[in-house]
């Protein structure tokens, strides 16, 4: 191995472990305010870089029916609530929250040819399409059971994963799908040539990162969802509602997932299931961070982009072997080090 | 007597009822899950299968698997038990159709496999004595590439599979076909299915300096190390196995797969065979039916194998017929016989001439070299 080698190597791990990071920023964000290991994150890459691809392909994508049906379940749910608490006059608010944007989003793809807009209207279209899944998802899934265990939790979104990754081998097929490189552009830095795409991808990860930053540190929604992930009850009590807590979160985590699946779909070959394996890094990276400190699980997952880079150099057939046997002496070191407080249970 | 008359009768009138029970067909394959790229188009070939034969009608009874081999074997048994089958069709992979041996040898149903392995039916032993498949051999295929590769003028080889096992069934048949025509292996690299960046392994690829790449992958996959290996500036020679023949890979794949060179069945470059090649007819027709119901360019070659097992059964089913009743162990039998002795079968992959210890029964026409040439597939004379 000499030093371009290397080089290349290292670019490509940190390309990879920047999407791994965002991700994994995104898992302990749920966790943390919601206690929900949202095992179905990977699936919103998968169904941002299909949605743009089958947009481009000028085909409808399935994205759209999955958003109408969930916003019809969801509106119904709500109007159940509100007859039974006797405030029939929510329900034209009820309807607007809910249907508005699916309604609009369904004339829009209707009337307007996708394929032939520019390329940054498709993308704006693909997470218009794809993000509010995760709020609606929150709502007919996680809200009603929003008390139960972590173990049940987990349970259920186990269960979300496998229907999303099913109505996505439903919607785009079992093969996969490339979208067009945002830039054509190359670098030369020495020895080693860096594609515009990969840049691209370490640009936005790291300013969606920042952005996160300053989301929580400065803003009252952050400040909002920080109070409710360190004290669920006393957020409440200071009149932060749990579940625009838990919405939010999910819509934080549906936008990083997509826009993950965007960066990415150039520089790889996205399949329906895709998504769970890139959400499974993210994962260990998540656990480095304990499920709790946003910047050690940004490390880890670039540690785990770098390592699985490495290794595929060296020993490519025992690659994913090597990258999931490293949570082993993590949760070791993890559990070693931490003083372990149990939450209320 | 007017009472044994009309015993007679009634007997006669039930036996008659039995002469007209139905053929049924059960039908497992992978249609969700890893394999469903190749599932998939077999599910939509069963429907075009032929739906009556000698005059009886015959019932196709479709299951999924999803890729998944205790659900296969679970389907084998419930096609048997419940549904009675006289033929078992599938599985799509060769971990699940392996796993079906066992039962169908148990039951005494015959099975035809759309699997590519070519230990399902090999050694011939007294459970393989059930089993039939339709997919060319890897060796077979393999045989091809490394003639290819010989006239080409290729010394050095590398290659890049997928880590399981079609990556690994590739390797060992390739390399030692490889290593008899001396063509010398400088590197085997493994990558999964759903990887997002293969530059590890190309870069080792590269450091090796092949005079020619072998990619043991299937479907839109891949592509990637394709693409990897063209964008990190490799001028040398591409072979690709006949898991990628769809139209999907040369979507996904575009520009980098030009001069891709690969073996597969005779059925994706159907319109340029031969006139007189007996495989043109059979593949012809396929891909008219495939096309009329799934649309245009839709066909691939997996489907293909589907349609093969249609193809033996309606050769078989008429022989079988004269013997015994469907839906009893004697027109099992019958029909297993009946599989055994198909000759001179021309179906869309090649010509089946099976044998007591020949399960499959193709020989060099099922398999042609084909080049990716403008975004299509061309015929390599």
């Amino acid at each position: 191995m000499d030093l371009q080698i290397a080089l290349l190597l290292g670019q490509d791990g940190i390309t990879n472990g920047a999407i791994y990071a965002l991700l994994s920023l995104a898992l302990v964000l749920v966790f943390t305010v919601t206690r929900v290991i949202f095992i179905p994150q990977g699936e919103f890459v998968a169904f941002g870089a299909l949605t743009l691809a089958s947009l481009q392909a000028g085909k409808l994508p399935g994205t759209l029916w999955l958003l109408i049906a969930l916003a019809i379940a969801a509106a119904a749910v709500d109007i159940v609530c509100a007859l039974r608490d006797g405030q029939a006059q929510r329900i034209p608010k009820v309807l607007a929250v809910n249907c508005a944007l699916p309604a609009a989003l369904a004339a829009l793809l209707s009337i307007v040819p996708a394929a032939s807009l520019p390329l940054a209207l498709q993308v704006v279209l693909t997470l218009a399409l794809v993000v509010p899944l995760g709020p609606l998802l929150y709502r007919l899934v996680f809200q009603p059971i929003a008390e139960a265990s972590v173990l049940v939790l987990l349970i259920v979104s186990v269960s979300v994963h496998v229907t999303l990754s099913g109505l996505a081998l439903y919607f785009f097929g079992a093969e996969g799908s490339r979208t067009p490189a945002f830039t054509d552009a190359t670098f030369e830095i020495g020895d080693a040539l860096i594609q515009g795409q990969t840049l691209l991808v370490v640009c936005a990860s790291f300013t969606l990162i920042a952005a996160l930053y300053f989301f929580f540190e400065r803003t009252l929604w952050g400040k909002a969802l920080r109070a409710t992930a360190m004290n669920r009850t006393g957020a409440r009590l200071m009149g932060i509602s749990a579940t625009s807590a838990g919405k939010l979160s999910f819509s934080l985590a549906a936008l990083i997932g997509a826009f993950s699946g965007v960066l990415i779909s150039p520089i790889t070959t996205i399949y329906y299931d895709s998504g769970f394996l890139i959400g499974l890094k993210g994962f260990v990276g998540a656990i480095f961070g304990g499920m709790a400190s946003y910047p050690l699980a940004a490390a880890g997952a670039i540690l785990v982009g770098l390592l699985e880079s490495y290794s595929s150099f060296w020993a490519s057939a025992y690659k994913e072997v090597i990258v999931f046997t490293l949570i082993i002496p993590v949760l070791v070191w993890r559990s070693l080090t931490t003083r372990h407080t149990e939450e209320e249970e | 007597m007017k009472f044994k008359l009309a015993l007679a009768g009634f007997v006669a009138s039930a036996l008659a009822s039995v002469a007209h029970a139905d053929i049924n067909v059960g039908v497992t394959l992978s249609a969700t899950g890893p394999a469903a790229s190749l599932g998939i188009p077999e599910k939509n070939t069963i429907p075009l299968l032929p739906t009556t034969i000698g005059g009886q009608k015959v019932n196709y009874i479709v299951l999924d698997d999803a890729s998944d081999t205790t659900t296969a074997v679970k389907n084998a048994r419930k096609l048997i038990a419940e549904n009675k089958v006289d033929l078992i069709i599938g599985s799509t992979t060769s971990p699940n159709s392996l796993a079906m041996i066992d039962v169908a040898a148990e039951a005494e149903t015959p099975m035809i496999a759309m699997a590519a392995s070519a230990r399902i039916v090999e050694p011939m032993d007294d459970k393989r004595f059930w089993v039939f498949k339709t997919p060319q051999n890897d060796a077979q295929m393999s045989t091809a590439i490394v003639e290819s590769m010989t006239s080409n003028k290729v010394q050095t080889v590398a290659y890049v599979g997928f880590a399981d096992a079609y990556g690994e069934g590739w390797w060992s048949e390739f390399s030692k076909i490889a290593e008899a025509r001396k063509l010398r292996l400088v590197a085997n690299e493994r990558y999964n299915r759903t990887d997002t960046s293969v530059t590890g392994q190309v870069l080792k690829v590269l450091a090796a300096k092949p005079d020619a790449v072998l990619i043991g992958g299937a479907g839109t996959p891949a592509a990637l190390p394709q693409k990897s290996l063209r964008e990190k500036g490799y001028k040398g020679l591409i072979y690709q196995t006949h898991g990628v023949a769809n139209a999907d890979f040369l979507r996904v794949c575009g520009k980098d797969c030009e001069g891709t060179l690969l073996p597969t069945g005779p059925v994706l470059v159907a319109d340029q065979l031969p006139v007189d090649n007996p495989v043109r007819k059979s593949a012809l027709d396929y891909v008219a039916k495939y096309e009329a119901a799934n649309g245009k360019g839709s066909v691939s070659s997996f489907g293909g194998y589907a349609w093969d097992a249609g193809q033996l059964l309606a050769a078989a089913a008429p022989v079988a017929l004269k013997k015994a009743q469907p839906g009893s162990r004697e027109f099992r039998r019958a029909l297993r016989d009946a599989l055994e002795g198909s000759k001179n079968v021309a179906a869309s992959h090649g010509v089946f001439n099976m044998s007591p210890q020949d399960h499959l029964g193709f020989d060099q026409r099922s398999r042609v070299m084909v080049r990716i040439e403008g975004g299509t597939w061309k015929l390599v004379h």
